[in-house]
């Protein structure tokens, strides 16, 4: 027996030593989960040889940064003034961004608060030294230079400036061990910033970083940016990870993809973390206090851009401009100082002849009510009468059947109404509108300037007409019994035909629906007689009146305009009876 | 060819010491080293500085059940540094030491081409078990490249070969 050990002791040894490790490594493995504390008696493993070899990494490391600042303190300052330069310009660029961004910053707390959404908000940190890696490949961890002692718990996050690193596994007093995102047994909670893609990231074999499971989307595109989703209860939501590499078709998971991550931080050169040690529901008093900050340098930099914009604008204005576009009263007495960065302000000329679309004339928007109309406008249907063929001189223009006495004519194309006047009364020419006679001489009439009186009786046949501005000027005479008068628009122009009783019966009446505003008073200054109208030597603007549409859908009769006055026959009968002569002007 | 690996004289097969501070300094140095040179040099992490510490010393004492011991120690050691559990290093570390150890006592070992043959061949064993016990045992992934682990394992027997010499320096006759 004892030559047996004696000659298989070298064996027996390897056999031991080999037993009590895989007995070691069953009770390790047999953790509740991955992650989870190390047992006491492997913790103090580690805690004793993690306290034998990092202080000599520390001392290294220390020695390694006393060079390094050596050198780059004194020798290496080659491009210090460069780089000054360029981070102060950094500098203010980042402060106008922070400034925009922290309206939306109060916005989004805003809403997380009326919402119940749960943020988390980082509270305290602690900086911590990189001094040292596991140093296989197979374990991306590193080792920090702060502990227990320094407020540091297992799975506390750590990231830096970049973007997220790790979380803390094991600490120690004065040390911990940090496994990073790039460990396989490592997972975090994220989201794609664009589609909003959650999913897992974890680390692979290699080293590299990949989002696992994730559903095919063909939206997801390199460059895309992953954040932090705070599914995991570890990291708050939107920390910076990094960004979409590449998607490749998970080999064992067929209709799935991974989404190769470059990581934001660069975990091969970690030389300084941050521990997140408090997080909290509520913005710190710190951040609230940054924001305000930030939101007062927004401020002053936008007054300050505006007065910069303001110095670079021209600030005289232009002399020769008409007075009307320039409302700088004081603007001539500059004239002599025009120079080339003159500006015309613009400011649209006063029209000659104002109406309800000039400027100036339409109220505000906000004293009008939906539906309302500037202008009294002609709702209904009326008649109107074919007209005649030619238009009737002043003079000898009775068309009316008896003996009707017309004065003037002015027959328009355009917008030509029918009107009745009775035979020997005297109507107002307020209600000649529409006026639709069934009997009478036709009179035209002639609208002087200052009148407005219908002779020709009292109107019938109106149908639905409203009640119409009156006319400036404009007689409407020798309207006979039955008589029918013809008005034309938008002149104001009346068009009396005198005729007796069905003067234009046998003409065809044509029922209207008339619908639209009401043409402007015709300018006392405008009127004229109306045989004087016949060729004006500025004639005003042809005004569209209300638009009159048969019934039957077309076009109503086109009335035409008199080539030229011609003398004719006075008191041309054309009515039964009772048509009053013609008693042109 | 393999007759002139063996060790044939009395010189060769001295049993030669090394101060019993440098058994203690020189496996701190080298997982201290390891752990600062990767960090800062991430493809340093291919070396294994403790695993050459460990057939370096095998070889040198020639005493399996020390070299068996002296690898499971600092396999251990190396464990601890990392986050994965103990004795995953140490069982390899300790099979590498028992061989190197037994091969020690037959092999000359002060040939450079041996040590760099030895080294290629122990590196080799050392990943293969690792690669068994952390896929298989641990079930956890690991890559395995034919590409990959020879080259892995020619860089540090060439290394091996240059600290070996070095270590050589502190060696004492009896």
């Amino acid at each position: 027996m004892e030559s047996f050990f004696s000659r298989y002791k070298n064996a027996l040894v390897l056999i031991a030593v080999l037993v009590a490790q895989l007995l070691a490594l069953a009770v390790q493995v047999k953790r509740p989960a991955p992650g989870t504390p190390d047992q006491e008696g492997v913790s103090l493993i580690r805690y004793v040889v993690v306290t034998v070899i990092t202080p000599p990494e520390r001392w290294l490391h220390n020695v390694g940064l006393w060079v390094s600042g050596v050198w780059s303190g004194y020798f290496d300052l080659v491009h210090v003034r460069r780089e000054d330069a360029q981070l102060k310009a950094q500098i203010e660029q980042l402060r106008l961004e922070q400034a925009s961004l922290a309206e939306d910053a109060r916005q989004g707390q805003r809403l997380d608060q009326l919402l119940g959404l749960k943020q988390h908000y980082i509270y305290a940190t602690v900086p911590a030294q990189v001094i040292g890696a596991s140093g296989t490949e197979q374990s991306r961890t590193l080792y920090i230079d702060k502990g227990l002692k320094d407020g540091l718990a297992p799975d506390m996050p750590v990231l830096t400036a970049d973007g997220i690193v790790g979380r803390l596994r094991d600490v120690f007093d004065h040390k911990s061990l940090v496994l990073l995102v790039s460990d396989p047994t490592s997972g975090v909670g994220v989201v794609l910033e664009t589609t909003r893609t959650r999913g897992i990231l974890k680390g692979g074999a290699f080293g590299q970083v990949e989002v696992i499971n994730v559903s095919p989307d063909d939206r997801i595109k390199p460059g895309d940016r992953i954040l932090t989703s705070g599914g995991d209860q570890i990291f708050p939501r939107g920390l910076p990870v990094g960004t979409v590499e590449r998607v490749m078709p998970d080999p064992d998971r067929d209709p799935l993809v991974d989404v190769m991550v470059q990581p934001a931080a660069n975990l091969s050169r970690l030389e300084e973390v941050l521990v997140i040690t408090d997080v909290g529901e509520a913005p710190s008093r710190q951040a609230q206090k940054d924001l305000a900050e930030s939101e007062a340098q927004g401020l002053e930099e936008k007054k300050r851009a505006s007065d910069v914009l303001a110095e670079r604008l021209p600030s005289r204005l232009d002399a020769k401009a008409p007075a009307d576009t320039n409302p700088d009263p004081k603007v001539g007495e500059t004239a002599g100082a025009a120079t080339a960065d003159e500006v015309r302000l613009m400011t649209p000329p006063k029209p000659l002849r104002p109406d309800q679309y000039s400027p100036e004339t339409t109220p505000e928007a906000t004293e009008m009510t939906p539906g309302q109309r500037r202008a009294e406008v002609k709702q209904g249907t009326e008649d109107i009468v074919a007209p005649a063929k030619k238009a009737v001189p002043v003079s000898a223009s009775a068309t009316g059947t008896t003996g009707g006495t017309g004065t003037g004519v002015e027959v328009k194309k355009a917008g030509g109404i029918s009107g009745t006047a009775p035979a020997g009364g005297t109507g107002t020419r307020t209600t000649a509108t529409s006026m639709t006679g069934t009997s009478g001489t036709p009179t035209l009439g002639s609208r002087p300037a200052g009148g407005s009186t219908a002779t020709g009786g009292s109107t019938t046949g109106l149908t639905g007409s409203v009640p119409r501005p009156k006319p400036a000027a404009g007689t409407l005479e020798g309207g006979p019994a039955n008589g029918t008068s013809s008005v034309s628009r938008p002149a104001a122009s009346a068009s009396a035909s005198g005729s007796g009783a069905n003067a234009n019966g046998g003409a065809p009446k044509t029922k209207v629906i008339v619908d639209g505003p009401m043409p402007a008073a015709r300018p006392a200054a405008a009127s004229r007689d109306l045989n004087q109208d016949a060729a004006p030597a500025n004639p005003p603007a042809k005004k569209k009146g209300p638009e009159l549409v048969p019934d039957d859908g077309s076009r109503p009769p086109s009335v035409e305009k008199p080539v030229a006055p011609k003398p004719k026959p006075a008191a041309q009968p054309t009515g039964d009876a009772g048509t009053p002569p013609n008693r042109g002007r | 060819m393999i007759m002139a690996l063996m060790a044939s004289t009395r010189r060769e097969a001295d049993e030669r010491s090394l101060p019993l501070a440098l058994y203690v300094l020189v496996p701190v140095l080298a997982l201290g080293i390891q752990s600062l040179a990767s960090l800062h040099f991430p493809p340093f992490a291919m070396l294994d500085l403790p695993l050459i510490v460990v057939i370096y010393f095998a070889i040198t004492r020639r005493s399996p059940v020390g070299a068996t011991i002296g690898g499971a120690l600092m396999g251990i050691a190396q464990d601890a540094l990392t986050r994965q559990p103990l004795g995953v290093f140490g069982i390899c570390k300790a099979v590498v030491g028992y061989v190197a150890g037994s091969l020690g006592v037959r092999i000359d070992t002060e040939n450079h081409g041996m040590r760099l043959l030895l080294t290629f061949f122990f590196v080799l064993l050392h990943n293969g078990i690792d690669w068994v016990l952390v896929n298989h045992l641990l079930a956890e992934p690991m890559a395995w490249s034919w590409m990959r682990e020879p080259i892995r394992a020619g860089v540090n027997a060439l290394v091996g070969v240059v600290i070996f010499a070095l270590l050589d320096l502190a060696k004492s006759r009896d």
